[in-house]
């Protein structure tokens, strides 16, 4: 065991300031991408926890190497599925103040993590949702920011909530709010099933511009536009 | 035609259980009522094709066959709402099940690995006090 590792870890005294958050990511067959996404966002975030979604492929091995802590299902259940294990596992965390989603295929950008998390601390928010539509530095296709412009649309008129981006996956939650999370929306539409949830609390939210990166991997497995019936389909027939 | 109101109502009825989420015992009482007065209706219609034809025939319905049809494709409508709820509760059960194993696994996880720790800082002790044993809730004395 190294000394100087000792002396600067453990119980010492230089607590920064991101060690009272927890990163939640949902893992399914990343493997490709997973290690670095971890790996960067551990930079800031020493608190990572991968809830790996039955993955058939090196997805956990890659993230444990990063450094996070992997949780596993045993089947596949979906993303809400995992999201939900994730934010129970954080939420009872020692320490842990403020849960952080973020998807396992770097799409998202660490800085709009840590800029939301300081905005949740400066003005007391609960809840942090990122937007896409707030500045125009994401370019999503037409079509794309059609349906997604739809999705808000519906997601607004089943919660009550004003927000100009649904189905974004980037979030800061407050201890507080994550305990009044119970997501029973396995796959895809939970995403609105959260923000319907946060919404119940009366907690304070507010929403913060966020960059989502389209890289050419995370277009080859992004959601389809197919998925969107399915998530509409989800949502109405419970 | 008063066979079109019925048929439209009958499908409106069984979607919208299918998107109410109860499952009650009276609910259950009364699919198992439709399904006994099901049966009985199917054994007279085979016995009695004419009885058939005259209910059609108040109905609007030219034949018998028709009404049959008509009533099969209610059932089935029917029977996908239930079995479509049926798989719905399974799923969250399941769902339910595996995150308890998953969490229940990882606080095993914290629990061994603090206790490795413990046995290979035995000789000198305090010293081997990486990132995880920080993180663990488990307790120390194990």
């Amino acid at each position: 065991m190294d000394f100087s590792d000792a002396a600067t870890d453990g119980r010492a005294p230089t607590r920064t300031v991101t060690d009272d958050v927890w990163l939640v990511i949902p893992l399914y067959n990343e493997d490709a991408v997973v290690g670095g996404v971890v790996a960067e966002a551990r930079k800031t975030f020493p608190n990572v926890v991968c809830v790996d979604d039955g993955s058939t492929d090196d997805s956990a091995a890659r993230a444990r190497e990063a450094g996070a802590i992997v949780v596993r299902h045993a089947v596949n259940l979906g993303q809400g599925a995992a999201l939900q294990t994730g934010i129970e596992y954080a939420r009872d965390q020692e320490g842990a103040r403020y849960l952080v989603t973020f998807d396992a295929d770097g799409q998202h950008q660490v800085e709009d993590a840590v800029a939301m998390v300081e905005l949740a601390r400066s003005d007391d928010l609960a809840v942090v949702f990122g937007s896409r539509f707030l500045d125009d530095r994401t370019k999503p296709g037409l079509l794309k920011r059609l349906v997604l412009r739809t999705a808000v649309w519906f997601t607004n008129q089943s919660t009550g909530l004003r927000l100009t981006d649904a189905h974004n996956g980037l979030r800061v939650i407050r201890v507080d709010a994550a305990r009044k999370v119970d997501l029973t929306q396995d796959r895809m539409a939970h995403a609105s099933e959260i923000v319907l949830q946060l919404g119940r609390t009366r907690l304070p939210w507010r929403e913060h511009p966020v960059h989502v990166l389209y890289t050419d991997y995370s277009k080859g497995k992004g959601q389809s536009l197919w998925n969107s019936v399915n998530i509409l389909v989800d949502l109405v027939f419970k | 035609m008063l066979i079109q109101v019925i048929l439209v109502a009958a499908v409106v009825v069984v979607t919208v259980l299918l998107t109410r989420s109860t499952t009650n015992a009276r609910h259950q009482a009364i699919r198992r009522l439709l399904l006994v007065g099901f049966v009985i209706a199917a054994v007279l219609a085979i016995l009695f094709p004419e009885a058939l034809t005259f209910v059609a025939n108040l109905l609007d319905v030219g034949r018998g066959t028709d009404l049959l049809l008509y009533a099969l494709v209610i059932a089935f409508v029917s029977f996908i709402a239930t079995s479509h709820r049926r798989a719905n509760q399974l799923e969250r059960k399941i769902t339910v099940l595996t995150r308890e194993l998953s969490l229940a696994e990882a606080r095993l996880e914290r629990v061994d690995d603090s206790a490795v720790q413990l046995e290979n800082a035995e000789p000198g002790p305090v010293l081997g006090d990486d990132e995880r044993s920080r993180r663990t809730a488990a307790p120390r004395e194990l």
